[in-house]
């Protein structure tokens, strides 16, 4: 454990004092870029003033939702998709062209559809995480050995425990890859909804700090969201360290 | 003899193709007497997972009937030519899966679980994963997990064909060794001569595509057999028989 920290403690700390060293000795303004020291000063004062941790959970829980409504979603058709050919036939048109629209320039109709509270960021949020994990669904279900499922056939297996007991299992880590995609892009999603309109949120937070020439406030909104993307890949590759440990792992 | 405990009639198999249908069977009967050993020879391609996948019930034949003994769907016990075992499964866990699906209690799960686990010889394996075992110790689990419900029919499909040639011969003596404790009826494919008849009570030989029945042999060599078998002129008669049969 220590062995991995170091090199990634090292590696800000350096980070850090390079910042500290180009703000201290450039004529960088402030509002262009702050000191580290005055980003630990605005940190600390959002967090006092209860603003941080709002605003925080705000996206946190349209990240989550998001991601709850988009995995849902993407699992159930991606199972369907993988066991019927004709039907994906039909769709995948739809689904790849769905693909070729950015999701940013929708944002704003789903704000004008859906309002601009949390309903609007969930679902460009759930939107964003839909299509990896859909896809790596298709392809974990399709993987299936077909020998398993001839198991199961002469042992005369329900449906239920076939898919409980061979399904879910062998696409789990290839259904977990697309989660941890899901899961980064999840933040990207909620933020790119309140950037188009919102009073809530990081993403708020981020534009009223711009508006205000609050430099300092953004890259504690920034440093928020790296860390919510962080903490989300964490929870991902613990399920994958929980669930995936009969899988070859090579020594990392 | 006793009455047989399945009775296959005029089977054929026909899959769909572009041009007109591809004949995998035609018009395979022949009967399995309780706790007899059958091993099924035959050119590759001559249908013979095929006629498994048909007694195991994963496929229907085009026409043609098979009946078991007690008149209701029989209980299947399945080995494949790979072990086929789940990589997320410890040795206990893939062994237990027939009884999983059974929904049998646990306590009688552990303790069948442990015991055959003993009768193939894997005490102190029973927590490894698959990806942990030798090609021989997985193809032995395999046979545990399609032995442990005790089923009235064990299905072998090659199911040492991936092993070293030392490896299968060991297997061969394991094999004859479970299937007499536990007084199974088998039906083995194979396409090793040698391995028929260290084995079988009686060999079918399909032919080519569409596989029929072209010769059904007894295997008259006194059991338990042994390596040394091998080199009686009774048992060169028999594998000349045999090779003559097999196009
Ligand atoms: N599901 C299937 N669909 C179409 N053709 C099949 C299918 N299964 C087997 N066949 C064909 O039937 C023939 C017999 O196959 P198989 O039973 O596997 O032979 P064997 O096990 O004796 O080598 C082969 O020509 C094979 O290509
Ligand atoms: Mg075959």
């Amino acid at each position: 454990m220590m062995k991995k920290l170091t090199p990634i403690l090292l590696s800000t700390l350096t980070f850090l004092l390079g910042w500290h060293l180009i703000t201290r000795y450039s004529d960088i303004p402030n509002f262009i870029l702050p000191s580290p020291l005055s980003v630990w000063n605005r940190f600390l004062k959002s967090v006092n003033d209860g603003s941080l941790p709002y605003h925080t959970w705000i996206t946190l829980i349209e990240i989550v939702l998001g991601l709850v409504v988009g995995v849902l979603f993407a699992t159930v058709v991606g199972y369907i998709l993988a066991k019927s050919r004709s039907l994906e036939k039909v769709l995948s048109p739809y689904l790849v062209a769905s693909q070729a629209i950015p999701v940013v320039a929708i944002a704003p109709l789903l704000v004008i559809w859906l309002g601009d509270g949390i309903l609007s960021k969930v679902i460009i949020c759930a939107l964003i995480v839909f299509f990896p994990v859909l896809v790596n669904t298709i392809v974990g279900v399709r993987a299936v050995p077909s020998a398993l499922y001839d198991l199961m056939g002469s042992l005369h297996a329900s449906r239920v425990q076939t898919l409980w007991k061979v399904e879910v299992p062998a696409s789990l880590p290839v259904f977990l890859g697309g989660l941890r995609i899901g899961a980064t892009l999840s933040v990207i999603g909620a933020i790119v909804g309140e950037l188009v309109s919102a009073e809530q949120g990081l993403g708020f937070l981020l534009q009223l700090g711009d508006f205000q020439y609050d430099t300092p406030m953004v890259f504690v909104a920034v440093f928020m969201l790296i860390a919510l993307a962080l903490m989300l890949y964490g929870v991902v590759r613990l399920l994958e360290n929980k669930f995936l440990k009969w899988q070859e792992r090579s020594n990392v | 003899m006793h009455t047989p405990i399945l009775t296959i009639r005029n089977i054929n198999t026909v899959f769909p193709d572009e041009n007109g249908g591809l004949r995998a069977l035609r018009d395979v009967s022949f009967d399995v007497h309780p706790r007899e050993f059958i091993c099924v020879l035959g050119p590759s391609g001559s249908g013979k997972t095929t006629l498994l996948r048909i007694l195991a019930g994963l496929i229907k034949p085009t026409s043609g009937s098979f009946t078991f003994g007690h008149g209701e769907q029989p209980s299947i016990g399945m080995v494949f030519q790979q072990a086929n075992l789940m990589p997320w499964r410890t040795v206990t866990e893939n062994i237990k899966l027939p009884l999983e699906v059974k929904q049998m209690d646990e306590k009688s799960t552990r303790e069948k679980t442990k015991e055959m686990i003993e009768l193939i010889g894997l005490d102190g394996f029973a927590e490894t994963l698959p990806r942990d075992l030798s090609g021989g110790m997985a193809q032995r689990v395999a046979i545990a997990r399609a032995l442990i419900h005790n089923p009235d029919l064990l299905l072998l499909d090659e199911p040492f064909g991936s092993l070293d040639a030392l490896t299968r011969e060991r297997m061969w003596t394991e094999l004859s060794r479970i299937w007499q404790a536990r007084q199974q009826t088998v039906i083995m494919v194979t396409h090793s001569i040698n391995e028929s008849l260290f084995l079988a009570d009686r060999v079918l030989v399909l032919t080519r595509r569409p596989g029929t029945i072209k010769m059904d042999m007894e295997v008259d060599l006194p059991r338990p057999r042994n390596d040394d078998m091998r080199y009686t002129p009774h048992f060169g008669k028999l594998a000349r028989k045999l090779r003559e049969a097999i196009e």
